[in-house]
């Protein structure tokens, strides 16, 4: 049988689509810690991004931090701090939240200097403080770059999320998991699936979220 | 009044980029800083509106310390002009003109009236409203940079080389538009560039400035012409300042000759009357009195109907100066500059020579000045 | 002595600390050659075809997005629990992130830069491969450090199918023995390898390209 026979079987399995280990549960306990995740991250990275973009000091400080962040080997970091610290939310984000810091600080950092300086020059002329000039200005012209950042950090944990089963927890990973230790391949196929196919749905989610936010000033002169 | 009190501002990395400057900046005219590059005109610029702060020395605006007011304040308070108009590339153009009186509080309807307003005055169709900087040429944005300068009717303007980037023409229609809004508005500006023909054109009073950031010389433009301070003015302003400085001086005391001047359905008796001994040519006009060309004038006082020949382009008396006029005289086949009143009508012509006698006594009444 | 220090590896792996080593340093290379092998071709494809591009970078882009445990999955159809089935979707990341870095990078070549060399004579295959590939190695270079660091890091994941993950087979012994050392083992491993290969990289980057040395701040 080949992977589309097997998650044909996986799909059409009784109790499937409801109960506890029913798909919509998994797929909205993978929705929940990833957009959690996501939210931590972006709350310590796009500040710090955002401002060390904005003042244009401490890139290479970023730089070094985000090779150290990316080093960090996400699965291994969740077993150890699962052995630490027992079970629990904690030992899940920190390797998620790490994984999806380094694209959002380096990219925010990156697409804020690389915004046009003579903007920034023309908004200061004009008397406008520095936080509008961040919020005004830089902002809504970086926001394409800083989307892509976003987008990359939140693929990232979504696909990486699936490894939360691994220690006992909820998610589309549960599947794989379970599927792999009870030899049941079809089991193993589908949850594969459906975090690709949740991953595809986040890249869409990001497209949509560009369209409405990107100015069209911004969008077409790119 | 700006007065920039003997400023010195050396960059941290020790380029002395301003030494000792000191300039008064009368209110309600042009002011042009001119000079090389990289002679300090845009760090003497941005000192007034403090995006550079001066190491040495102080700038008053109206008397008091430009440090004394809240810098955002200040900003807002005057209109500032770069050289590819940094537009807001996210914003349309009424919102990016928009963008000061929104920040001094108006809300949003009112801006966007404001808006509009200016559109008009910087000669843009208002179906450019809602268009993004991209879909603009450079001399429109250049416009919409002017615009949003101006939005919040600040006093004082500040422009470092706003039509530098832009071709010849277009740059000619800028400046144009900018004497226009100027003679409305009466603001007092202060506009940088490295071109002396602009610094000249615009600028009522010009401060030329020297390598390491001194000032040259400081005078109205006439004066600049006829009496250079040193080798380097002198210099700086090129060969032909002679010619350029007749710019200054109005063809009011240009003696004009209005008796070869004939219509088109002119009888051979009346060009017979109107020819001159000294001329073997009439003007022949419309019967509006618009200029059409030249004639032989023996041809038509025996009936002939012989071609016109190009008189070149006319100069507007009480308008146009004597460089024109000169321009004019040199350029007809027939040596005869014309005269057109503001209306395009022939009231006159005038020979080179006559040219020359008006050359002669401006030069003496204007070096006597 | 059941409690071994840091070097010592449970015997049910059946495999030495430095054995673990080169095998996750095997695992992690191989991919990344051979993505940057493919890659070349492919980008300079799409830089003389340029409307490939935009469909190979949504391509890229929906592959990025496939979690690297189920394509982990996918493969073990095909290629059981092996290297390979753990090589092949790091090949694939490498090349998602390489492709575009190198397009990018050779597209940002100055148009004055291209119009002298096209000036010079240069054909437009060799003012690719000469010219703007040099110019672009910078951006690829940047390309390779994520590919190689985000692999060394994905490795461990292995793991779970079948104890594939090289250093990560130390992960699921930590866990069923409840041995802390041994996930710390893991995790330092594989981050000071990364860290080393990044660095390495870097320093690569450095001798081939003297000329930008101004640009290393990004
Ligand atoms: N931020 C800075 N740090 C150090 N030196 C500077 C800085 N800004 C300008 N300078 C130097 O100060 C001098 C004057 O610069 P400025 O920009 O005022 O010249 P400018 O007259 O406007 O020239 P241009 O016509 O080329 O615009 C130059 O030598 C320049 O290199
Ligand atoms: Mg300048």
């Amino acid at each position: 049988m080949n992977i589309f026979g097997f998650a044909q079987q996986f799909f059409d399995a009784p109790g499937r689509w409801s109960g506890a280990d029913g798909i919509p549960t998994r797929l909205l306990e993978h929705v929940q810690y990833s957009a959690l995740a996501l939210l931590i991250a972006l709350v310590i990275a796009l500040p710090v991004g955002l401002v060390t973009g904005h003042t244009g000091r401490g890139g290479n400080a970023l730089a070094v931090l985000a090779t150290a962040a990316r080093a960090l080997p996400s699965f291994g970091l969740l077993v150890l701090l699962t052995i630490l610290m027992g079970l629990g939310l904690t030992p899940v984000m920190v390797p998620l939240v790490a994984l999806a810091v380094p694209p959002i600080l380096v990219t925010t950092y990156e697409a804020m200097r690389g915004v046009d300086p003579s903007l920034v020059d023309a908004a200061r002329g004009m008397g406008l403080p520095w936080w509008r000039v961040l919020g005004q200005v830089e902002l809504p012209v970086a926001l394409p770059l800083i989307l892509s950042g976003i987008r990359s950090g939140a693929i990232q944990i979504v696909s990486t999320a699936t490894i939360a089963a691994y220690v006992s927890f909820g998610g589309l990973g549960r599947y794989i998991v379970d599927g792999l230790s009870q030899v049941d391949y079809a089991k193993v196929v589908g949850g594969a699936v459906l975090v690709a196919a949740l991953a595809l749905a986040t890249l869409g989610f990001f497209w949509l979220l560009g369209r409405v936010l990107v100015s069209p000033g911004v969008r077409r002169s790119r | 009044m700006i007065v920039i009190d003997a400023v010195t501002k050396r960059y941290p990395d020790g380029t002395t980029a301003v030494d000792r400057l000191t300039l008064e900046i009368p209110d309600g005219s042009i002011t042009v800083l001119v000079g090389l590059s990289g002679c300090g005109k845009t760090t003497t610029l941005r000192m007034i509106n403090r995006m550079v702060e001066p190491t040495e020395g102080r700038i008053l605006l109206d008397g008091a310390d430009v440090r004394e007011a809240p810098v955002n304040a200040l900003r807002r308070s005057m209109g500032y002009v770069i050289q590819h108009a940094g537009l807001f590339p996210h914003r349309t153009v009424i919102d990016n003109i928009a963008t000061v009186p929104r920040l001094l509080g108006w809300d949003k309807h009112r801006a966007r009236e404001r808006a509009r307003e200016l559109m008009e005055r910087v000669g843009l169709d208002a179906s450019f409203a809602g268009r993004y900087p991209y879909q603009l040429s450079g001399g429109q944005q250049q416009r919409v940079g002017v615009a949003r300068a101006l939005a919040a009717d600040p006093p004082v303007l500040l422009m470092d080389e706003p039509f530098s980037a832009v071709d010849p023409i277009v740059r000619k229609g800028l400046q144009d538009e900018l004497l226009r809004i100027q003679a409305d508005l009466g603001k007092t500006v202060v506009f940088v560039t490295h071109d002396i023909d602009e610094a000249i054109k615009l600028g009522d009073m010009v401060a030329v400035l020297r390598e390491g950031g001194r000032l040259a010389q400081y005078a109205p433009p006439a004066r600049l012409l006829s009496a250079p301070a040193d080798a380097f003015v002198e210099d700086f302003l090129g060969v032909d300042r002679g010619i350029r400085h007749l710019s200054f001086f109005g063809t009011e005391g240009l003696e004009l000759t209005a008796e070869p001047i004939v219509t088109e359905d002119a009888t051979a008796e009346q060009v017979r009357a109107a020819t001159l001994p000294e001329i073997p040519y009439v003007l022949v006009t419309d019967a509006e009195g618009r200029p059409r060309g030249w004639a032989d004038a023996l041809d038509r006082a025996t009936g002939g109907d012989g071609e016109l020949l190009p008189y070149g382009h006319a100069f507007t008396v009480g308008r146009d100066s004597l460089r024109a006029a000169l321009d004019a005289a040199v350029l007809s086949p027939t040596g005869w500059a014309v005269a057109v009143d503001e209306q395009g009508r022939a009231v006159g012509v005038a020979a080179q020579e006559a040219v020359a006698a008006a050359i002669r006594s401006a030069h003496t009444a204007g070096v006597l000045r | 002595m059941s409690h071994g220090g840091f070097f010592e590896v449970p015997s049910d792996l059946q495999n030495t600390w430095w054995g673990l080593v080169s095998w996750q340093l095997q695992l992690t290379l191989v991919p990344v050659l051979c993505g940057l092998v493919i890659a070349l071709p492919i980008a300079l494809l799409c830089r003389r075809f340029g409307w490939i591009y935009p469909p190979v970078l949504g391509v890229a882009t929906v592959f990025y997005a496939v979690p690297s445990l189920a394509l982990f999955v996918f493969l073990i159809d095909w290629f059981g629990e092996s290297d390979l089935t753990v090589e092949i979707p790091l090949t694939l990341y490498t090349l998602v992130v390489l492709v575009p870095a190198i397009v990018d990078g050779m597209r940002s070549v100055s148009a004055e830069t291209r119009a002298a060399a096209e000036a010079m004579g240069f054909g437009t295959l060799r003012r690719y491969v000469q010219v703007e590939l040099p110019i672009a190695v910078p951006a690829v270079f940047a390309g390779l450090r994520v590919a190689t660091v985000s692999s060394v890091s994905l490795v461990s994941v292995g793991m779970l199918i079948g104890n594939e993950g090289a250093l990560g087979n130390l992960l699921s012994d930590a866990l069923n023995y409840h041995r802390p050392l041994l996930a710390w083992d893991a995790v330092i491993s594989i981050a000071v390898i990364g860290v080393l290969l990044d660095a390495l990289l870097v320093l690569a980057r450095r001798l081939l390209t003297p000329w930008a040395r101004k640009a290393t701040a990004k």
